[in-house]
């Protein structure tokens, strides 16, 4: 299967006053495309890190990584705003909605940044929201959602501009057991009929049984290989 | 256009701090809307002066007078066109509290070297015609009810008749008016005619308040001025004579230097406003430094998130400042009203607004720019995490 995701001795140092934090060490790591991974590990193995690196929010401190054939470590500022907005989705733990906008409105935000007229980004986002199942809440404020339909606005603001990468911190962190499971049969929906390609950390290893393959890391190593689920 | 919901939500998030922020905004600019009014209705004479019209005045005091001799003498300066002349009347009509500008004038000399007057031909004709005529400002005979062809009784301060009466009557022969908002402000008051008014009055007669000059090259105007000057050197009777501009201006600082109190009392004002929305637009970004990093993380870049929060800046000014001009604007009638034409009408001029618009744009930048820099260095992963 064609490579989407490739990650080579990638380390991470992270500088706080005169200490030196090394959070990963020579990561390598190939994340095939339509794949779904979870990363597990203990609070500070540098999951977060390692997600936050492969969805283009910060860049590495040495090695390389290429998603879809381009080496996004070596991208300016200006660059990976503009990739990350062609070819990521982001979902969080907290939602991160804006809270003055609709849920059409916030589904909305990754479109303003294209050539899309006022009309077809009310389309594409009436259809990101179908897709999650909450077409008739495209009127509400984040603070009138449940946290479950608040989650689902995220995933659906996540999708609405179509990207390849799906990455996901911790998206059930804040939601009990029951709205988690929907949550995550959504996630596993854009990945198996939509042929998204997940990237998610996850705490919770109920979670992580969604995904196709789990990535252990502890102290900034990967500590075994890939399990495929 | 496609950020203005997202501005526009981002700016009213928290309602009541943004309506209250906003009415500051309001009541500033309406202050500065009323008082560029009143400034702008002071220095009305100035505006609307000539820079081809010099004033020759006594020299030493506006209140002495000069013979009319004068005139001739003027005329023959090298580079003037025309001359006329006024004297001061005076004038109250019926009690103490109606009083207004009356000024003695030989009728086509004057209205020829005022053509910004607009005056119907055939009240022209029979002001210069008619020895009792006078010609009143439109806004004035308004005031008073004055109806063309009825008599004009009207009191002097100054000057008693042969008989030694105070009360004068004059034929009101027509009304005067101005297009220019600005010079319409000069329009209040009467205009009698000199031949009656000088053969008329016990004392000052063959002399006059001040000479108008008209002159063919503004360039000329100073040294015409001196040329004219020089005339009545070392003679009972000197003059000074100057562009009429610089004497509207001198004669308005005489009441108070206006346009530096109207200064100062912006700059307090408009101080106060920065320092208050600053920090209200300091908070509000502060508050939203996740919703920013989110922004950031979706894919604006660095000098997108920066330009919004500066426009949103921009936008809480054209909306504060647009409403407060429009209250000032609104206020106007009422106020022009409420002076019952005593004071010179109140508008504001297309010179407001530019300057409404500049100091907006100068305010919007003063309270944009800090937090617009500080969401330009934000950090996604930093902000995320509450760092």
């Amino acid at each position: 299967m064609e490579t989407l995701v490739e990650i080579r001795n990638v380390t991470k140092v992270y500088r706080r006053g005169r200490e030196r934090i090394e959070v990963l060490h020579g990561i390598d790591l190939d994340i095939p495309r339509a794949d779904f991974v979870a990363l597990m590990g203990p609070s500070g193995s540098g999951k977060t890190t390692l997600l936050n690196l492969i969805g283009g929010l910060d860049t590495p401190t040495g090695g390389s990584i290429t998603v879809g054939g381009r080496r996004i470590d070596q991208l300016s500022g200006g660059e990976l705003a503009a990739w990350r907005a062609g070819h990521v989705g982001f979902v969080f733990q907290f939602y991160n909605l804006l809270p003055a906008l609709s849920a059409q409105r916030n589904v909305e935000l990754p479109l303003l940044l294209t050539d899309l007229s006022a009309s077809e980004r009310r389309r594409r986002a009436r259809i990101a929201l179908t897709l999650v199942g909450l077409e008739d809440r495209a009127r509400h404020k984040p603070r009138e959602l449940s946290g479950g339909q608040e989650q689902r606005v995220a995933i659906a603001r996540a999708i609405v501009s179509d990207p390849t990468l799906l990455v996901c911190d911790e998206p059930t962190g804040d939601l009990d057991r029951a709205t988690a499971d929907e949550v995550l049969r959504l996630i596993q929906m854009l990945n198996r009929e939509h042929g998204k390609t997940v990237v998610m950390v996850t705490h919770d290893p109920k979670a992580a049984e969604y995904a196709r393959r789990r990535i252990h890391l502890d102290k900034g190593t990967m500590t075994a290989e890939p399990v495929s689920a | 256009m496609r950020y203005l919901p997202l501005l526009w939500a981002s700016l009213f998030r928290k309602k009541a701090r943004t309506i209250l922020t906003l009415l500051s905004i309001v009541v500033a600019f309406a202050l500065f809307g009323l008082l560029q009014a009143v400034q702008v209705a002071f220095e009305s004479g100035a505006d609307a002066a000539d820079a081809k019209r010099l004033l020759t005045t006594a020299r030493y005091s506006i209140i002495e007078p000069l013979p009319m001799s004068y005139g001739r003498r003027i005329e023959q300066v090298p580079g003037v066109v025309g001359v006329a002349y006024a004297d001061w009347f005076g004038a109250k009509y019926q009690n103490e509290s109606n009083a207004f500008p009356v000024f003695a004038v030989d009728p086509t000399r004057y209205l020829d070297m005022y053509p910004e007057f607009t005056i119907a031909p055939a009240h022209r004709e029979a002001f210069a015609r008619t020895r009792t005529g006078a010609v009143a400002g439109k806004r004035l005979a308004d005031r008073f009810g004055w109806k063309v062809g009825q008599k004009l009784p009207i009191s002097s301060e100054i000057h008693p008749k042969t008989d030694g009466s105070m009360s004068w009557e004059f034929d009101l022969v027509g009304t005067f008016d101005a297009d220019d908002p600005a010079v319409r402000g000069n329009t209040d008051m009467v205009l009698i005619n000199v031949a009656y008014f000088d053969e008329a009055r016990q004392i000052g007669r063959g002399k006059t308040g001040w000479y108008i000059v008209r002159v063919a090259d503004s360039a000329q105007a100073r040294a015409i001025s001196a040329t004219i000057d020089g005339l009545f050197t070392n003679s009972p009777d000197e003059t000074k004579t100057q562009p009429e501009k610089e004497f509207a201006l001198g004669f308005a600082k005489q009441i108070g230097d206006i346009g530096a109190l109207v200064t100062r009392i912006l700059i307090a004002v408009f101080f106060t406003i920065l320092i208050l929305t600053g920090n209200t637009m300091a908070q509000s970004i502060r508050e939203r430094i996740p919703e920013l990093a989110i922004l950031k993380t979706l894919g604006f870049s660095d000098g997108k998130v920066t330009a919004l929060v500066l426009a949103e800046a921009v936008l809480l000014l054209i909306l504060g400042g647009g409403i407060g001009m429009g209250a000032a604007v609104a206020a106007m009638p009422a106020l022009n009203g409420s002076t019952g034409g005593r004071f010179p009408p109140l508008f504001v001029d297309a010179d407001t607004w530019f300057l409404a618009a500049a100091i907006a744009a100068l305010v919007a930048l003063c309270i944009g720019l800090p937090p617009a820099l500080r969401a330009n260095r934000l950090k996604i992963v930093d902000a995320l995490s509450g760092h």
